[in-house]
């Protein structure tokens, strides 16, 4: 009989640590490697991760709850994950280059795309919600895994162009499966290219627990390639944070690239589609609340004497107007002009395609006319 | 001077390389060896182990990352070692090489060229001798190109690398070592090629490409001893298709026959028939006919002169559409 145990790995003594800044009652834990990547943090950095990871969850809430009143077709919810996203995309610089997935909406908004061009693409209005010349992002990718090849190749270039950027790369727990993060992986560090992967593991992958992925600590197999690997607690912005300018300092010192495994929870749905009160039990649940990444920093501007109210009062602001617009802007979004099916497959002259289109519009237009 | 296709191949490349800074070669042992088949001899020593990169032995990681070079603004020319070996490497090639100008709305390029040696003929194991052009141009976004000669050996993958758009390009393995004289020029200003008529005939239109064009000559001749003249038609370009050179051609001949070394079902071969039958329904005298490879897997090599399709065979689908005109014709009369 197989038998899979979804009981968390025992972490022998050997495996590589998990970092963290904040513990869960928000208290500073001093750590020797990373305490200095967050020493310049001010005050008004912390209010703004806050402010940053209030919004986000707002607009993860309000993408679900048009999916539910049928303005969009899927959504794939971030809640839980807003540390382990606004903390490593606040940590690059504009030109290092993301490939993400398709839960990444966080990484997306914090590099200055709309949220209703994120949303967009999950309405059915186009495949990519940003044009990513302009915020150096590639587009979301949904088969998984398959783009951090795309970013050990981005990481090769940046090598042969002689620069200092790094290509980062997003995924989950269940994409350390798939052959092509293996092989993303070994072309990384056959060239030692600037390349970052950041490894969300949120435990889950739709009904998969993490030890079906994986019997050692993700970032052990990780290390096991030949990347500098960091294990954090993804719920902490403070360690994610410290741990992706650590990350990145030693790709842009030409040292090869690197490997972060973020340890947080999906604490919703795998998408709008899903119900996991199928296959996992309340009570874990309310064990990742405790965990919350929100309230963790709330917990800790408190410990400092910050202002609290004031910085909440400002964050949720901003989030209700997010909201507003958001909506308003969705549920006014036209569908794509009936052409844009047949535009850029090519991009150049491609005469079948031309035919194609010649032909069905030409069809489309015998009906012009008759008030259907 | 005469040269081989390989020779051809090489200097393609050795001028795509010396022109744009952009391009760059992937592959399995293409640096220090130059290649199993010798196509990249020479051009690591010559620029460089950026611009030659030898690759660990992972199709898909050699696609995907000619994707992420291309997201950074190169223009990569990947070697699938053997066409066999492209199937590791298929979720690349379709769902993010063909698709990613589309999914970017245009503002990503993919200007990757995927050279694959390929067809069979040359007696090597399994997985060696295999044409999986019909799953590439069945994949929206993909350019195919299959060159037959040496001379558009040189000049097509000059044009897949010029293209901005992803193309397969098919080198027929088997006739690697074909000597002829060859003009080095710059690509036409066409991102496609088209189809080009290699024998002027007034009886059957015969269609193929790559590797099964020179059994289309000989059976031009042959079927010339008899008295009957066929027309050959090299495809060059699988996607686009250029029907419309065949289909000039059909409509004087009334009749077609397409040959190819991949199977059966759902091949170029039945893309081309209904494309004709749509198009020339009125002037064809007989179905068109296919000649190809069975719906088997690649058979092992001492079985293959029955799996390829030969002089007979093709002559043999010939003399089937020849004969059906020459009874309505008796009748006629």
């Amino acid at each position: 009989m197989l038998i899979v145990s979804t009981k968390h790995i025992d972490v022998a003594a050997e495996c590589i640590p998990t970092h963290q800044l904040l513990n869960v009652a928000g208290e500073r834990v001093p750590d020797r490697e990373l305490d200095h990547y967050v020493a310049k943090l001010t005050e008004s950095d912390l209010a703004d991760f806050l402010r940053d990871m209030v919004v986000l969850r707002r607009l993860d809430n309000e993408a679900t709850a048009l999916q539910r009143q049928g303005e969009l077709g899927l959504w794939a919810p971030l809640l839980g994950q807003e540390a382990a996203q606004i903390g490593s995309v606040r940590a690059t610089r504009d030109s290092d280059f993301i490939f993400p997935s398709y839960r990444e909406h966080g990484v997306a908004w914090a590099r200055g795309v709309k949220a209703e061009d994120l949303l967009s693409v999950w309405r059915g209005a186009q495949s990519s919600g940003w044009n990513p010349n302009e915020v150096n992002i590639a587009c979301q990718q949904i088969v998984i895994g398959a783009q951090t090849l795309h970013a050990a190749g981005y990481g090769m270039g940046i090598k042969f162009d002689g620069t200092d950027d790094v290509a980062i790369t997003y995924f989950g727990d269940g994409a350390t499966s798939q052959g092509d993060v293996s092989e993303a992986m070994v072309f990384a560090a056959s060239y030692q290219a600037p390349v970052l992967f950041f490894c969300q593991n949120n435990q889950w992958a739709i009904s998969e627990p993490v030890a079906l992925q994986s019997r050692t600590q993700i970032a052990d197999r990780a290390q096991g390639f030949g990347l500098k690997t960091w294990r954090v607690d993804g719920n902490d912005i403070l360690a994610v944070y410290a741990a992706t300018q650590a990350a990145l300092a030693h790709c842009r010192n030409g040292l090869g690239p690197t490997f972060i495994e973020a340890v947080t929870y999906r604490m919703g749905s795998h998408t709008t589609a899903d119900d996991p009160t199928r296959y996992r039990k309340p009570d874990e649940l309310e064990q990742w609340k405790a965990k919350d990444p929100i309230d963790r920093l709330v917990k800790y501007l408190h410990v400092i004497g910050a202002d609290v109210q004031s910085y909440e009062q400002r964050a949720q602001n901003a989030a209700d107007e997010l909201a507003a617009q958001l909506r308003a802007a969705i549920t006014a979004m036209p569908d794509p002009a009936v052409d844009e099916l047949f535009d850029n497959v090519y991009s150049e002259a491609h005469e079948p395609s031309v035919r194609a289109r010649e032909g069905y519009l030409g069809y489309l237009a015998e009906f012009e006319g008759e008030g259907h | 001077m005469a040269t081989t296709m390989l020779k051809a191949l090489n200097q393609s490349l050795r001028d795509a390389l010396t022109e744009d800074e952009k391009v760059v070669l992937l592959g399995e042992d293409i640096g220090t060896l130059g290649g199993v088949f010798r196509v990249t001899d020479g051009l690591k020593k010559e620029f460089g182990e950026h611009r030659v990169v030898d690759t660990p032995l992972a199709e898909s990681g050699i696609v995907g990352t000619a994707i992420g070079l291309a997201y950074r603004g190169y223009r990569p020319v990947v070697e699938i070692q053997f066409d066999g070996f492209t199937y590791p490497a298929f979720d690349q090639l379709v769902s993010q090489l063909a698709k990613l100008h589309y999914r970017s709305r245009g503002r990503v390029k993919m200007p990757v060229t995927v050279r694959i040696p390929y067809g069979g003929g040359i007696g090597s194991p399994e997985h060696h001798s295999e044409s999986p052009e019909a799953y590439f141009a069945h994949t929206a976004g993909l350019r195919v190109f299959a060159p037959s000669s040496v001379q558009d050996a040189y000049t097509m993958l000059r044009q897949a690398i010029a293209s901005d758009d992803p193309v397969i390009y098919f080198e027929p393995k088997r006739r690697y070592h074909e000597k002829a004289e060859v003009e080095l020029a710059t690509p036409e200003n066409d991102s496609s090629p088209k189809a080009k008529v290699l024998r002027a005939g007034d009886d059957v239109t015969v269609v193929g490409y790559g590797p099964t064009t020179y059994t289309l000559m000989d059976a031009a001749q042959a079927a010339e001893d008899e008295g009957v003249s066929l027309e050959v038609i090299d495809l060059r370009s699988l996607d686009p298709l250029d029907i419309d050179t065949v289909a000039e051609s059909v409509k004087r001949t009334g009749k077609l026959v397409v040959v190819h070394e991949a199977s059966r079902t759902s091949g170029l071969g039945a893309e081309i028939c209904a494309q004709i039958t749509e198009t020339c329904f009125d002037y064809l005298e007989h179905a068109p006919l296919r000649v190809t490879g069975f719906d088997v897997p690649y058979p092992p090599s001492r079985l293959e002169s029955h799996h390829l399709p030969d002089l007979d065979r093709v002559m043999h689908a010939v003399d089937t559409v020849m004969r059906h005109h020459e009874a309505t014709e008796g009748a006629a009369k």
